[in-house]
């Protein structure tokens, strides 16, 4: 079952970059990502599905020091020993990264939580050393930080803390189509009213709460939605869909569109685990908004959130 | 018809052949390793380079994937032509000496030295055998893998392929293993074919799965005796 599960994917993925110039690595691409390495098996699907033989397809994948045939960690860490982080003693954090981890450069933990590897210049030469944890850059590294790096990877770089974190705000939501506040005051997310959504997905229809803090992430839902599934969204005032006109620029799938107070547009996807969103600011931003001459406000270059409510 | 001028001497030609035909067809020596009729000229062993271009525009270029052009000057053995064949040689000397062929060459060159570190390599990545089983044997069971000083010839994920044909093509083709193949005494002979898919019964242990089409092992199967 879990085979031909992951054959399907792998069609889908091959079906999408068929006619496309350099279409195998986008494929090979698209699987790593998928499985965070290449599978034998999918090799061989990409090979039958795109009619090349399977050592073309093969030659790529050990061509490229992209592609790992190896199962990788959750966390995968890139040290530069590119030359102007090699003389910058790019070679010690290795050293020292293998040591704490306990492994060789291309290798993993028995745990799976970590792999190791060294790579050939990240293209931030002037900041090095560069070491490169699950798509951050960490620069100038010392010795003494590896520790702190690896500390940090494990509670995972992409979270964030919503109570310190300056890019993290309240946003007011409401819907597009019948102008109905979409915040739930009953219902507390991260501390904040959370924003109520009604949706459906294969044959299941229930709510959906989402945190109002713009850069949260936090969702609680009715009915466990697996991921990647993309699901429909509706206004749970109007009932009215809501679809955007516009498709995710990570995955493609259709974005929701909500409307600020005081002006402006946020999307988000559709799709479960896509973090992808926009935000279209009319009136926040002060430099926009029709009342700057008169407002006494300052006028801060993100733009005074809710400033209708200091007025 | 294209008229170009090799070793001084002029000829005309087809479109579409490449210097070493010409060269080879006016009877001009010009070695090679990894060209071989049949297959398409691949330039990996650089072992049949000729200079061709006059004054400060001179350069060298392996002839057999270079198309004769019209008016074209081509020496086959000027002096930087044999310097650079020389060093060409030396290399291989380097990464594979204990082939025949290519300790033949290091004699009719008169290469008497060889100054580079002395690896063991038993396939100097000619692509020879990869071309014989794509494009006559339409198997594409082996290939390329890897890169730089990784890069190696044999199946993917090194397990016998189902693609392979057991023709034995790939190790017939290959321009470096005879002497492995036949060896100095006849009654040890083996083909060593296998060792050149980098897969060595042979002073090595591990022995797992054999890209050779005369499986089970003969070398084994005389030792035993
Ligand atoms: S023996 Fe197998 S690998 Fe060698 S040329 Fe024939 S089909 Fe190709
Ligand atoms: S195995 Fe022989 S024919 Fe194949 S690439 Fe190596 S040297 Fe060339
Ligand atoms: S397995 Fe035996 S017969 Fe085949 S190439 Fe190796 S030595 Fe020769
Ligand atoms: S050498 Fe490390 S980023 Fe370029
Ligand atoms: S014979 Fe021309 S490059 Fe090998």
């Amino acid at each position: 079952m879990k085979e031909s599960r992951l054959s399907s994917a792998t069609e889908e993925i091959v079906q999408k970059h068929e006619n496309e110039l350099g279409g195998v690595i986008a494929m090979l691409e698209e699987i790593q990502l998928q499985h965070s390495y290449l599978p034998e098996s999918a090799l061989k699907t990409v090979a039958s599905e795109t009619g090349r033989s399977l050592v073309e397809i093969y030659g790529v994948a050990t061509f490229y020091k992209y592609f790992s045939l190896k199962p990788r960690g959750e966390h995968l860490v890139s040290v530069c020993l590119g030359t102007a982080c090699h003389v910058r003693q790019g070679a010690l954090i290795a050293k020292e990264f293998e040591d704490q981890l306990g492994i060789r450069a291309g290798e993993t933990t028995p745990d799976k939580k970590f792999s190791l590897e060294t790579v050939n210049c990240l293209g931030a030469c002037a900041r090095g050393p560069i070491v490169l944890v699950d798509g951050h850059y960490f620069s100038n590294v010392k010795k003494t930080q590896v520790s702190q790096i690896l500390k940090k990877a494990r509670e995972g770089l992409d979270a964030i803390d919503v109570t310190t974190d300056q890019r993290v705000f309240p946003v007011k939501l409401r819907c597009p189509h019948c102008n109905h506040s979409l915040l739930d005051p009953n219902y507390l997310i991260d501390n904040h009213p959370a924003v109520r959504l009604t949706i459906s997905f294969a044959s299941k229809h229930g709510w959906l709460r989402l945190s109002s803090l713009y850069g949260s992430n936090n969702i609680k839902s009715e009915y466990e939605i697996p991921m990647n599934t993309i699901a429909d969204f509706f206004c749970p005032h109007c009932h009215a869909e809501l679809v955007g006109s516009s498709a995710c620029p990570v995955c493609n799938a259709p974005m929701v569109p909500m409307t600020i107070y005081g002006g402006g547009l946020i999307q988000i996807c559709s799709r479960r685990g896509c973090k992808s969103h926009t935000m279209d600011l009319v009136n926040s931003i002060c430099i926009n908004c029709d009342n700057r001459h008169t407002c006494k406000l300052m006028k801060p270059e993100g733009g005074v959130w809710f400033c209708e409510e200091y007025i | 018809m294209i008229t170009l001028k090799i070793n001084g001497l002029e000829t005309n030609v087809e479109k579409g052949t490449t210097l070493l035909e010409a060269a080879r067809f006016l009877g001009f020596p010009v070695p090679t390793l990894c060209h071989m009729d049949g297959l398409h000229p691949f330039g990996a062993c650089r072992l049949c380079l000729v200079e061709i271009g006059e004054g400060p525009r001179i350069k060298l270029v392996s002839s057999c994937t270079y198309p004769a052009e019209e008016g074209l000057h081509v020496r086959t053995a000027s002096r930087r032509v044999m310097r650079a064949r020389k060093m060409i040689i030396e290399l291989l000397l380097a990464s594979s000496p204990q082939s025949k062929t290519i300790q033949d060459l290091a004699s009719a060159f008169d290469v008497k030295q060889q100054r580079f570190r002395q690896e063991f390599e038993d396939c100097i990545l000619c692509g020879r055998c990869v071309h014989m089983c794509e494009e006559q044997m339409m198997a594409k069971a082996i290939g390329f893998r890897g890169r730089g000083e990784n890069r190696s010839i044999g199946t993917p994920f090194d397990v016998q392929s189902e693609e392979c044909r057991l023709c034995g093509g790939c190790m017939y083709v290959c321009p470096v293993c005879m002497l492995r193949c036949t060896y100095t005494e006849p009654e040890k002979a083996i083909c060593g074919g296998c060792a050149n898919l980098s897969v060595p019964c042979i002073e090595k242990e591990q022995f797992d799965d054999v890209m050779c089409y005369m499986e089970p092992c003969v070398a084994c199967e005389i030792t035993k005796d």
